[in-house]
């Protein structure tokens, strides 16, 4: 039925998809054991309500200075703070030799993602990998949850009166704007790479899991190196959805606190190089060394009672990084301020560390960025290796004395080897990350 | 790389289920492009297939019908899902309400509207606590979940159910995503060779573009195969009910060709 599917099995072809393999794929070795090698962050960086890059997001966390302000995101009349990124109006999506392509990507995500890719070398940390490597050889692995939906809310709101139909600018945007892809499909149009590709939408685990999805590539070979993160900005989608479950606070969320009462929304967009160690090995760097996933639907808006998927994903991290629990120095919460995902986190984190292994949230900082918020914990857990610091829990005045967990309040100047950063969803999805330095 | 399928799930025009779709796509059987059954999607409970969504249950049924043709249990699976556009009914919606003066959205509209909806209600159904995964790629998103699928298969060692699936959009969305025909299929996948196996895959990317990727003899399967993400499964379906050793090129985006070396079992 399908053209081209004649018996194939001729030297010719054998001999050629051989030499495909040779070009293009290195055999994978086979993988006796469960722990992973680990993968160097050869760069990474932020953006967030905290601004632009580690060092503006460092002098933050360790000023306690939070990015959340009462809700000022275009005319929603919704009581609560957001974690906007500022200047965002002011990025231009354009520029060089492929501007009239990129122009086409314009929506306040990428416009998110775009800042993001400018901080901190990253852009010319990607351009030095896709020459090392080749251009097929990068891949581009980004977690969003809701990419560009900002531009149909706005397009539903000018509907042709007559026929219902949008505006036709919005037809043809659409793809590099709301469609799912659109994020990666922006990053690695502007960075010029053409490995493989794909954005992962699982709600507040995608950026994490992205981590997970590039260091499975990489092992098997599909790509050397690969840029990973997210992106997620304010929509109405979320504010007026959050709203709808009940789970918003009306002022700044205070994680742990025995008074929270919902989460604080926020934006932002990270990004990291992973590479081979091999590749980019030297002391202070910072490798991903473990990761887990699960589920635990119990509902898709509530995780499951006992957090026995967040167990799950905590555990396989430790188990792909050949640690233990005693191992670990820190542990960067999903922490959202919901009653509920606190109170299941913390029972979580105790049945696999215990009572002394010291923890905190940092969405009194940033709120919640849903999609981004994975690689967001990401990136402050390599600058708590790099830089022998950990946050303490912002907002919050009394830790809930149901918690069982060491929750810190206080900053912490300390050094730091092994952070696991928590991640979980909506719909269940769960994504534990281990981060190390060399 | 090697993965073995072990489970076949369809659903589309003339294409509901794989004893179907086998005879369709062998040859057998002419292409006869009726409209598709609505998806029982029983793995749901009754309460939860009146409140899903249409693509949730196109998923679901799918998924359901490989998982049980390879019996396997769910609980030892990992999913990858992969949808180009996810939820469009339930967006179009969400945005005609955020779009009038009192933006009242429902939290079930709202919880529904999430790229993943389909992943969750199968976490629901079959109460799996194994990692799903939720991907796009736009028109590569079926390709882009294979490789995802064969990573996992090979370095956790564990099968892996891949379903893919969208449907057109409602207008006026549909002006903006015109999406052929709804089309859905999954595949259990697993790293060593089961006794009821359909086929052998050898995997491997290539930048080597100068054939063309595969297509389908009849221009109206062409059609649905390259109207509709999930779709583009169809030559790699075709393969496998053949039963020919044959070489399947997929396209991954405007750059790479996923060359699969399909050998009958």
């Amino acid at each position: 039925m399908a053209q081209g599917l004649v018996d194939e099995h001729t030297e010719e072809n054998e001999s050629q998809l051989a030499e495909d393999r040779r070009q293009a794929v290195p055999q994978i070795q086979p993988v006796g054991a469960r722990v992973m090698a680990p993968l160097i962050l050869t760069r990474y960086t932020v953006v967030s309500a905290l601004g632009k890059g580690l060092d503006e997001t460092y002098r933050a966390l360790r000023n306690r200075r939070s990015g959340l302000r009462p809700c000022d995101f275009e005319d929603v009349g919704i009581t609560t703070y957001i974690g906007r990124v500022d200047d965002l109006e002011d990025v231009f999506v354009g520029g060089g030799s492929a501007s009239t392509e990129l122009e086409q990507f314009d929506c306040r995500n990428n416009r998110l993602a775009l800042l993001g890719i400018q901080q901190d070398g990253f852009i010319q940390a990607a351009i030095e990998a896709r020459e090392r490597y080749g251009a097929h050889r990068v891949a581009v692995i980004l977690g969003s949850s809701t990419s560009g939906i900002l531009e149909t809310e706005h397009a539903y709101c000018h509907r042709d009166p007559a026929t219902g139909a949008l505006p036709s600018s919005y037809l043809t945007s659409h793809r590099y704007t709301h469609n799912m892809f659109s994020s990666a499909h922006f990053v690695r149009t502007y960075l010029g790479l053409r490995g493989p590709a794909m954005v992962i939408s699982t709600a507040c685990s995608s950026s994490a899991k992205a981590f997970a999805t590039a260091a499975r590539f990489i092992e098997a070979g599909f790509c050397d190196a690969a840029v990973v993160g997210g992106v997620d900005s304010l929509c109405l989608t979320i504010l007026y959805g959050f709203a709808s479950l009940g789970l918003m606070s009306s002022g700044p969320c205070r994680p742990s606190d025995e008074d929270r009462d919902g989460l604080t929304l926020g934006e932002s967009a990270g990004f990291a190089l992973l590479e081979k160690s091999e590749h980019a090995d030297r002391p202070g760097a910072v490798a991903l060394l473990g990761y887990g996933e699960s589920c635990d639907v119990y509902h898709m808006s509530h995780p499951h009672p006992e957090g026995t998927g967040a167990i799950r994903a905590m555990q396989a991290a430790l188990l792909r990084s050949g640690l233990t629990s005693r191992d670990i120095d820190y542990i960067h919460l999903h922490g959202t301020a919901t009653k509920a995902n606190d109170s299941i986190e913390d029972t979580a984190v105790h049945s696999v560390f215990g009572p002394s292994t010291p923890c905190s949230s940092t969405k009194g900082w940033t709120g919640h960025t849903l999609g981004a918020a994975g690689v967001t914990g990401a990136v402050i857990a390599a600058m708590c290796l790099t830089r022998s610091f950990v946050p303490g829990t912002l907002n919050t005045t009394r830790i809930d004395p149901n918690l069982s967990s060491h929750v810190l309040l206080e900053n912490r100047e300390q050094p730091v080897r092994l952070v696991l950063s928590n991640s979980f969803g909506f719909g269940g999805n769960n994504c534990s990350l281990l981060f190390w330095t060399v | 790389m090697t993965l073995y399928v072990n489970g076949i799930g369809t659903l589309g025009p003339g294409l509901a289920g794989w004893a179907e779709s086998r005879a369709v796509l062998a040859g057998e059987n002419p292409w006869c492009e009726v409209a598709t059954p609505e998806p029982s999607a029983s793995v749901l409970p009754p309460n939860e297939q009146r409140r899903s969504s249409m693509t949730v249950r196109w998923a679901l049924h799918v998924a359901q019908e490989a998982m049980q043709q390879a019996d396997a249990d769910a609980r030892e699976v990992v999913s990858v899902f992969a949808s180009s556009d996810g939820e469009t009914g339930v967006l179009d919606r969400l945005c005609t309400e955020l779009a009038m003066p009192q933006r009242t959205i429902s939290p079930t509209l709202f919880h529904h509207s999430v790229h993943n909806a389909a992943s969750g209600y199968w976490g629901i159904a079959t109460a799996s606590q194994q990692s799903s995964t939720v991907l796009a790629c736009y028109d590569s998103s079926f390709c882009a979940a294979l490789l995802e699928a064969a990573a996992y298969v090979h370095i956790e060692e564990r099968p892996v159910l891949l379903v893919a699936y969208d449907l057109p959009p409602p207008p006026p969305l549909y002006a903006a995503r015109p999406l052929r025909g709804g089309f859905a299929a999954a595949l259990l996948l697993t790293r060593t060779p089961a006794s009821n196996k359909l086929a052998q895959l050898d995997l491997a990317l290539s930048n080597d573009l100068s054939e063309k990727a595969t297509s389908m003899d009849d221009a109206r399967l062409e059609a649905l195969r390259t109207g509709n993400q999930a779709a583009r499964s169809l030559p790699l379906l075709a393969a496998i009910a053949r039963q020919r050793r044959t070489l399947v090129r997929l396209e991954y985006l405007e750059d790479q060709h996923l060359l699969i070396r399909v050998l009958p079992c």
